[in-house]
């Protein structure tokens, strides 16, 4: 029959013209380079004008900043400076810089060329402000001037003692530029970026890959991979399918529900806690939250534990207080989290009165840092709703979340979702908890919590640059502050990544950062 | 005709302003701005006021949107905050993306359909049309991103025979045969909705033409069935069939932001999705007009055309 022999020949052709396609059999990664599945397409390779954690992972591998993190620790260790000294009233910074060193573009690096960084970031006169925007440069805001001693010696002038500086110049914000590439490439800066890290960039195809390679001259030895390929995946399901195909040879943010798909020898789960933690704003101001004892009860009533094993299967642990612990020169690991405790909570509500009481919660739908929010504050609102809460939900996506919850719950709400993944103990509390952190005075202390003693705890230790000092300063502020229960303390994430067995020697860093100079691709 | 031509031209100005003034307008009043879109945790009323003073936000809306009309006449788009590069790049790199993945699915979903919708009109009740019929179906119920996402496990992850995403091969890819290797699952998804609407209406066409004299006068004379289905019937049933295809393609083209995040695929429905949760106001505005600009270029193409055919339309 004509119909069936033309049927069976378009099959034939259909099927011939699927196998040769499919020839090249989806190629596994080559050795010596290393795939990553990034969670989008970054927005700039240029630091200074860089937000997103996203963006960091690339960065951390191009650029080095004067000092970093020591490996595995939230403590600071010498970089391109090979040291430094701070003057006794905290205000005046001298670093000492590495010599014989260069930018991937050949120029030299010296201390014009960091004068050249932070004059470009802070000074709206300077001739390269205009390649901005500089978003973070607030981390240096406390920098008066910069001065090239010599070439091998740069100064720093505070206006004001800042504890923070040292690890604020360990942030990328803080990683040094070649200003001659700034020069060269003026706006678009941020697509031909030149650093001196350990690798280089050599090519960004847009929304498919950004190749680093191996800068073969690095001053602390070569990398052991020769190039890193950053691919943006942004849909969590189809980076799950690529790592499970062999498309990719790592990726980063696995979904808690995906992870049980890695427990195969072919894998590696990596994890790693960082300086992340996961909260309830209460709004003190006014509603039953005004009173301490309904804050507290709200701290028993919530089943942590079941939070964090259940609904984030275990991709995080239980916080006890607003400091992460990842910060261990500053936490104080005496304090215990809340226990779940709903007898006691309902005692608590009893006393204050507040039985019954009608709360708004605000939730979002996802955002950075937030894992998963909706789950998160349905299974929020049943442990209330256990004590005799009637909570309400309203949920919004996450920049109009951001709108409605940073200028203030007074009004509006009782209590809110969020999420803060800092660099320093210092800055979480001193924009969050301090009453000149109030919404109306520029901060972000949205729950109007207040207390003269944590103000003042906060600023001494802002000012001290002894870090024993600061750290007992920061313990005494976390006893208070859990006490006072501003917040509901709920989890700190433990950042993961899974990594092919091809893959040697990947760990990931409680700074979040990924630091992909000593990892081996087989 | 030149002064036909000219007048739809010009009556087109005014749609494309209007819709540029709509999308800024929309994007203007949606809650969140780009500055803590950008700022996100820091986003202190200081940071964000520095900021959007540095990216001229701070300016009444009025003089924002002048600026960006005086800067569109010059062909200027401006800058994407998020992606920190000119929104024309991004959008012409990400269109032609688009256009490859929905071309390529409406050149599948037309061939298709119209041989499933022939060969089951030709053995109506038969096997074959029962199994055609029972496949459209299926195709028509099933969502592409669904789909989309069966591929992947299958074809994969599993038989490892397609890419699961992207466009090229990161590492030493390149050339036709690395993209028709990437293009093909993501195409296959986008286009078996439209096959399956396509095939049901080329087969109720075709059923009514084949019942039609000069079907049985063809027949009689001893033409070949197959020219007879083919030749005859099929040229017939064609012209109740293309004004589906038209509509199809402005489908395959409007489902293609379901697939394209699938299959990670770089094209302009996942860049404008991505855009607006970014609160990238100039790349949505760029995107949104340029995409308008297409459509209505388009039919004054089509109009163009009737009148070149029509003489009474050309008023």
């Amino acid at each position: 029959m004509a119909f069936s022999s033309l049927t069976r020949r378009g099959f034939a052709a259909l099927t011939a013209a699927l196998l040769a396609t499919s020839l090249p059999v989806a190629a596994e990664t080559p050795p010596g380079v290393l795939v990553v599945g990034q969670i989008a397409e970054p927005q700039s390779l240029d630091p200074h004008a860089v937000t997103a954690v996203n963006d960091f992972r690339i960065l951390m591998n191009v650029y080095d900043g004067l000092v970093r993190y020591a490996p595995g620790t939230l403590e600071v260790e010498p970089a391109l400076a090979t040291g430094w000294e701070i003057s006794e009233d905290g205000r005046t910074y001298t670093f000492t810089l590495r010599e014989a060193v260069r930018f991937h573009d050949g120029s030299r690096f010296d201390a014009d060329a960091v004068v050249f960084n932070f004059e470009r970031m802070l000074k709206e006169d300077h001739p390269y402000h205009h390649t901005g925007p500089f978003p973070l440069s607030f981390f240096f805001g406390a920098v008066q001037s910069v001065e090239a001693v010599d070439a091998g010696t740069v100064r720093f002038t505070l206006n004001e003692p800042y504890a923070p500086f040292l690890s604020n110049l360990a942030y990328p914000t803080g990683l040094i530029v070649s200003p001659a590439a700034v020069m060269q490439h003026g706006a678009d800066y941020g697509r031909n970026p030149s650093g001196t890290g350990p690798f280089r960039l050599a090519e960004w195809k847009a929304n498919e890959s950004v190749v680093v390679t191996r800068n073969e001259d690095y001053w602390d030895g070569t990398a052991a991979t020769e190039a890193v390929v950053f691919r943006p995946i942004s849909d969590a399901n189809t980076r799950v399918a690529e790592m499970l195909s062999g498309g990719i040879d790592l990726m980063v943010e696995v979904p808690p529900v995906a992870l049980s798909q890695f427990a195969a020898p072919a894998f590696r789960i990596v994890e790693q806690a960082g300086p992340h933690v996961w909260f309830l704003i209460l709004n003190a101001k006014e509603g039953p939250f005004a009173d301490k004892r309904v804050r507290q009860a709200a701290n028993y009533a919530i089943n942590k534990e079941a939070l964090v094993n259940d609904v984030l299967e275990g991709t995080a642990t239980v916080a006890a207080g607003p400091t992460p612990p990842a910060f261990s020169w500053a936490y104080d690991d005496g304090l215990k989290p809340y226990p779940h405790d709903p007898d006691r909570a309902r005692a608590l509500i009893a006393e204050a009165g507040a039985e019954g009481a009608e709360l708004t919660f605000y939730v979002t739908e996802g955002g950075s840092g937030m894992l998963d929010p909706v789950a998160m504050g349905t299974a929020i609102q049943a442990d209330l709703a256990a004590v005799g809460f009637d909570v309400k939900i309203e949920t919004y996506e996450w920049n109009t979340f951001l709108g409605q919850v940073n200028p203030g719950l007074e009004g509006k709400a009782d209590m809110a979702e969020m999420a803060w993944m800092t660099n320093d103990p210092d800055t979480l509390p001193f924009l969050a908890l301090r009453t000149e952190a109030w919404p109306d005075k520029g901060g972000f202390n949205s729950g109007y919590y207040s207390n003269p003693q944590v103000d003042a705890l906060l600023e001494a230790a802002r000012a001290s640059t002894d870090q024993a000092e600061r750290a007992r300063l920061y313990r005494e502020m976390q006893a208070i502050v859990q006490d006072d229960a501003p917040w509901v303390f709920v989890a700190n994430w433990k950042q993961n990544a899974v990594a092919s067995d091809r893959v040697e020697g990947f760990t990931l860093e409680p700074s979040f950062f990924l630091l992909l100079k000593s990892v081996v691709k087989n | 005709m030149g002064g036909y031509i000219l007048k739809r031209l010009v009556s087109a100005v005014p749609v494309l302003l209007g819709i540029s003034l709509i999308v800024f307008v929309i994007m203007a009043m949606i809650p969140g701005d780009p500055a803590t879109a950008i700022l996100g945790s820091y986003a202190t009323p200081e940071n964000v006021e520095r900021l959007n003073r540095y990216l001229g936000l701070d300016r009444p809306l009025w003089q924002q949107y002048l600026t960006w009309l005086g800067n569109l006449l010059q062909g200027d788009l401006g800058r994407s905050f998020a992606l920190n590069r000119p929104v024309l790049d991004e959008v012409l790199e990400r269109f032609s993306a688009t256009l490859i993945l929905a071309g390529t699915a409406f050149v599948l979903c037309a061939l298709a359909g119209i041989v499933a919708g022939v060969v089951s009109a030709a053995r109506q009740y038969g096997l074959a049309d029962k199994a055609i019929t029972f496949a459209v179906i299926l195709g028509i119920s099933v969502p592409s991103f669904f789909l989309g996402m069966m591929l992947i496990l299958l074809f994969a992850v599993q038989l490892r025979w397609f890419p699961v995403s992207g466009m090229y091969a990161v590492w030493g890819g390149g050339g036709p045969g690395d993209l028709l290797h990437h293009l093909a699952m993501p195409a296959l998804a986008l286009s078996l909705v439209a096959t399956g609407v396509i095939a049901r209406l080329t087969r109720g066409a075709m059923l009514e033409v084949l019942r039609q004299d000069f079907i049985r006068t063809a027949r009689a004379k001893g033409v070949p069935e197959r020219r007879v289905i083919w030749g005859h019937a099929l040229r017939v049933a064609m012209v109740s069939v293309i004004p589906v295809l038209g509509i199809q393609a402005g489908f395959v083209l409007s489902g293609a932001v379901y697939v394209e995040m699938v299959f990670q695929w770089p094209g302009v429905g996942r860049m404008l999705v991505e855009a607006i949760l970014k609160r990238d106001i100039l790349l949505v505005q760029g995107g949104v007009v340029f995409i308008a600009a297409c459509y209505v270029a388009f039919n004054i193409a089509v109009d163009v055309a009737q009148g070149l055919l029509d003489p009474r339309i050309r008023t």
